[in-house]
């Protein structure tokens, strides 16, 4: 009897001890945060969508976790694509998108009984890159398009080396394999417009803009389009002329703001109907100064001033 | 305490004994309708799974006449209206799946018969578990070692516009079955009887003879479950694939072409399709047909270890 007694006894004493210490660490703990808040913005929520976007609201987030310890953001970037089918889906509360949504996702998000709010949060200008090596400094939307839709395969064809061209693009979850697609591939509001033209079969369709920068910088006979946050001195960025005829324009802040480059897009935020609460403080914070001003930083532009 | 139950202790000893046997009855019937359940669950989820798969794919048929997607060149799930053709996928995992399973399959087998029968024991205990190691790296990080490593030098020597191709991820793959096909292999080799190895060197058969002409036909079936597993594995792997293969939409004509096996071009699409959607169900039927596909691989080598075993009890 004694022994099986002591038997229970130690895990007994055990698992008292356990409870004591996490009851006492937790009161520790919330005593400890409530005494450091300075705000009292709490709650969780997810922003999903855009490879483009993630940098810049990657750093959005740490800023606004920073000044309010009690909200957690999750932030990821498989794809605007991605983003809009999980905002149709319920399971994200942000989707950050590279391309406006379309009026067929917005019917199927309306039969779901969710309502796309859209916001502009910054402005990007979409870049087409070589690698550095390349002679050829500048393209016109028309040369891109069949680029890209395999009917021009040879530098020499643009006033580059006798040397193949290596196309990479991003995947179909991308919004700017779609903004791309439309606005130069098809060269969408131009004369020369045609909508049946769909990226080439020997398009290399890439899963992140990262693996697409890297191959250029390694690949001399390469070219791949990216946000300009992604641009760094491994690649070259084109100047990109709309028809032959208008002076090569490259990107950067300035020539998006005074909208004299030819492929600059809006980034957008969608909410299930106009946000509220800590998702409508967090917006607020990203068209804040400070957080037009952290645009600038991850390399985008920030929206003009009202 | 003991000394005073001593003289009962015949019958306090079958008490006990018959408690512990119907203890023990009841304890053996609850695993075995835990083992039952088990197994039942093993068919329950295959069975729930074809089931998914026929009801989300099978409405994209509605579509698209089955001709015109299994052949159809052309995959545009974004065009209006979407044209859904799975030849260049289903033509990349078929030329990925043979390239990765001619390179793995020598390699492989010559690889389990020196473990087995040529290298000094201690080698062989310490170069198996290595090996059996490889089958354990992620296969992100085979991903990112064919993208650093391989493709570069894939591009050098064959002289191509672009290290992402289908050989690359071919060659990756190989790497990936090697380590089932040594193990399973060098376990059928191991299970060879003596008195056959002996038997062939009393008839003055060399080693390599004596490997060749007994060894590997009397493990045969052993070997083709070892290859069959290769192969499993190989048409079902995604990330190295996505990540090294290069992603063209065209019907591969050459190994070194860039180009989307299924698996891929599940997960490229996967994420932007709405629940229920026609390009939802378009990938659902890609995953059918690769399903019927690994189905008919696990059936045809069924059949080959069958005949195998009645060749050998003959």
């Amino acid at each position: 009897m004694f022994k099986s007694v002591t038997k229970w006894l130690l895990p007994l004493a055990l698992v008292m001890v356990a409870v004591l210490t996490l009851t006492g660490c937790s009161s520790a703990a919330t005593t400890v945060t409530n005494s450091t808040t300075t705000s009292s913005l709490s709650g969780s929520f997810k922003v999903i969508g855009s490879n483009t976007i993630t940098p810049l609201s990657s750093l959005w987030a740490e800023d606004f976790m920073n000044a309010n310890p009690q909200v957690s953001i999750a932030v990821s970037g498989p794809g605007s694509g991605v983003g809009i089918a999980d905002l149709i889906d319920g399971t994200t509360d942000i989707c950050q998108a590279s391309r406006a949504i379309t009026s067929a996702e917005i019917t199927q998000a309306n039969a779901k009984g969710v309502h796309p709010y859209e916001i502009q949060v910054a402005t990007d200008a979409l870049s087409v890159v070589v690698n550095p090596a390349n002679l050829v400094n500048s393209l016109t939307f028309a040369q891109l398009s069949a680029i890209y839709t395999n009917q021009i395969t040879n530098w020499k064809e643009v006033g580059g080396n006798d040397a193949p061209i290596v196309v990479f693009s991003r995947d179909n979850n991308s919004g700017t394999f779609t903004y791309f697609l439309e606005t130069v591939v098809q060269m969408a509001g131009m004369t020369t417009a045609n909508k049946t033209l769909q990226y080439g079969g020997k398009v290399l369709m890439l899963p992140s803009t990262e693996e697409g920068i890297s191959q250029v910088g390694s690949n001399p006979n390469a070219i791949f389009y990216s946000g300009l946050g992604y641009l760094n001195n491994t690649v070259k960025a084109l100047g990109i002329k709309k028809t032959a005829s208008d002076t090569a324009v490259k990107p950067s802040v300035e020539t998006a703001l005074n909208n004299t480059y030819p492929i600059s897009r809006p980034l957008f935020f969608y909410t299930n109907g106009a946000p509220t609460g800590v998702i409508k403080a967090f917006i607020d914070y990203c068209l804040s100064t400070a957080g037009q001003q952290t645009v600038l930083t991850a390399g985008f532009v920030p929206l003009a001033k009202k | 305490m003991t000394q005073t139950t001593n003289p009962s202790s015949p019958t306090a000893a079958e008490v006990p004994s018959r408690g512990l046997k119907r203890r023990l009855r009841l304890g053996e019937r609850v695993i075995e309708g835990w083992i039952f359940l088990a197994g039942l669950l093993a068919i329950v989820v295959l069975l729930g799974i074809i089931f998914i798969l026929l009801k989300e794919g099978l409405p994209v048929f509605a579509n698209t006449n089955p001709w015109d997607f299994l052949f159809g060149t052309h995959w545009y799930p974004n065009a209006d209206p979407s044209v859904f053709g799975i030849a260049p996928f289903l033509v990349s995992t078929l030329m990925i799946t043979l390239i990765s399973t001619i390179i793995a399959v020598p390699v492989g087998v010559a690889c389990a018969a020196y473990l087995s029968e040529v290298a000094p024991p201690k080698v062989a205990e310490t170069v198996k578990p290595i090996i059996e190691i490889l089958a354990g790296i992620p296969s992100v990080m085979m991903g990112f070692i064919g993208l650093a490593l391989l493709s570069p030098f894939v591009q050098s020597l064959f002289h191509l516009n672009t290290g992402l191709c289908g050989l690359t991820a071919a060659i990756m793959l190989s790497l990936m079955s090697l380590p089932i096909i040594v193990s399973v292999s060098e376990d059928a080799l191991h299970a060879v009887p003596r008195e056959f190895k002996e038997a062939s060197y009393a008839l003055g058969a060399t080693k390599w003879e004596t490997i060749w002409h007994v060894c590997i036909p009397a493990a045969l079936s052993g070997i083709a479950a070892a290859i069959m597993l290769g192969v499993g594995r190989a048409i079902g792997e995604t990330m190295t694939v996505l990540m090294v293969a290069g992603n063209a939409l065209a019907v591969p004509a050459s190994p070194v072409d860039p180009m989307t096996t299924m698996t891929a071009a599940i997960a490229n699409s996967i994420g932007n399709a709405v629940r229920g959607g026609v390009q939802y169900q378009a990938i659902f039927a890609i995953g059918l047909i690769l399903f019927i596909l690994t189905l008919g691989v696990n059936i045809i080598a069924e059949r080959v270890l069958e005949r195998q075993k009645r060749k050998f009890s003959r």
